[in-house]
């Protein structure tokens, strides 16, 4: 490229008037060696810029889904479920029936069974009055025992008299 | 928006916020971070991603923004310099070093320009956008983009001028 050529288009770069184009051609024409010296420093300021547009980034950096998250979260609603339903367990097992949580049909077999159990029980009472009467036989018994005792002593008197008419 | 799609759309762009962060907060560990937040942040919205027409200079207004906050904040007082290691293998290490010093100039020089024109420069000479996205991406109109540009240009070239003489004369 001539050199008035590349003169007229620095001129044109420092006023901002280049186009894209031109100015690669001009950092095409500071790649090369041979740089007239007045312009030595457009070479650095060229130079620094090829150098700076080969600068890349290199870390790495991680993209976190968000799919684990909501995979977190459906545990803790797990737990959550968990906790709730054994909680309902629990208080139904606590809970008491009464006659009023009964509906008609449950409360007849209900009565009916009471009735049942009431007839049961008048015969079982009858039939501890018919006991009674053993009961006396027991007590008559004792005192036949009482009299058995008077029977040992008046025995033992007998054996006394037995030994002193001996001697 | 699945994983491979949104690293087909965003890989191109990584390395463009990275250069733009760096350019402004000068320090590459600040600028791998403000890229990775960036990053992260298109990846939390890639729903809305799929919904605008530029996602490029979306994420380019999104990095000047972030970049110019960091700026303003507290964390700005721990920015370290730390100059990436410029590679060229066909000089002699004479000229390598020369070379090597050299290109730190024009870096220090851009470090010490104002950030828009510090945006401007690193979005037209690095990253070859047209006038009109830079003046998208800025939220600016395309004279001022080209007035700035213009300044910007001229600051350096002065500057390293003023160095590459100094001691010849």
């Amino acid at each position: 490229m001539a050199l008035d050529n590349i003169e007229q288009l620095l001129e044109k770069y420092d006023n901002a008037e280049t186009t894209l184009a031109e100015e690669a051609q001009i950092r095409d024409y500071f790649a090369q060696d041979d740089i007239p010296a007045h312009l030595e420093s457009y070479k650095l300021l060229f130079q620094y810029v090829s150098h700076t547009k080969q600068e890349q980034f290199t870390k790495h950096v991680p993209l976190q889904t968000k799919r684990t998250k909501v995979y977190q979260w459906i545990s803790v609603a797990a737990v959550a479920v968990l906790m709730l339903g054994a909680y309902f367990q629990v208080n139904q097992m606590n809970q008491k029936t009464t006659l009023d949580d009964l509906n008609h049909e449950q409360l007849m077999a209900y009565n009916q069974t009471m009735a049942v159990f009431s007839l049961v029980s008048s015969k079982f009472n009858e039939g501890t009055d018919n006991l009674s009467a053993l009961n006396l036989v027991s007590s008559k018994l004792n005192e036949g025992a009482e009299n058995l005792i008077h029977l040992k002593e008046f025995n033992e008197t007998t054996n006394k008299i037995i030994k002193t008419s001996n001697r | 928006m699945t994983q491979t799609d949104f690293v087909k759309l965003v890989m191109p762009l990584k390395d463009k916020v990275f250069r733009l962060a760096k350019r402004l907060l000068v320090s590459n560990e600040e600028a791998e971070d403000a890229t990775q937040e960036i990053l992260l942040k298109l990846w939390n919205n890639r729903k809305k991603i799929e919904e605008y027409k530029n996602v490029e200079a979306f994420s380019m207004t999104m990095t000047k923004n972030l970049c110019l906050d960091r700026l303003k904040s507290k964390q700005a007082q721990n920015l370290k310099i730390v100059h990436s290691n410029y590679q060229d293998h066909n000089v002699s290490l004479q000229k390598q070093v020369e070379n090597n010093d050299s290109v730190n100039w024009v870096s220090k020089i851009m470090d010490g320009l104002p950030e828009q024109q510090k945006i401007i420069v690193q979005l037209r000479d690095i990253e070859d956008y047209e006038f009109d996205e830079i003046a998208k991406i800025l939220e600016m109109n395309e004279t001022a983009v080209r007035v700035a540009l213009s300044r910007a240009r001229k600051t350096i070239r002065e500057k390293l001028t003023n160095k590459h003489s100094y001691g010849l004369r």
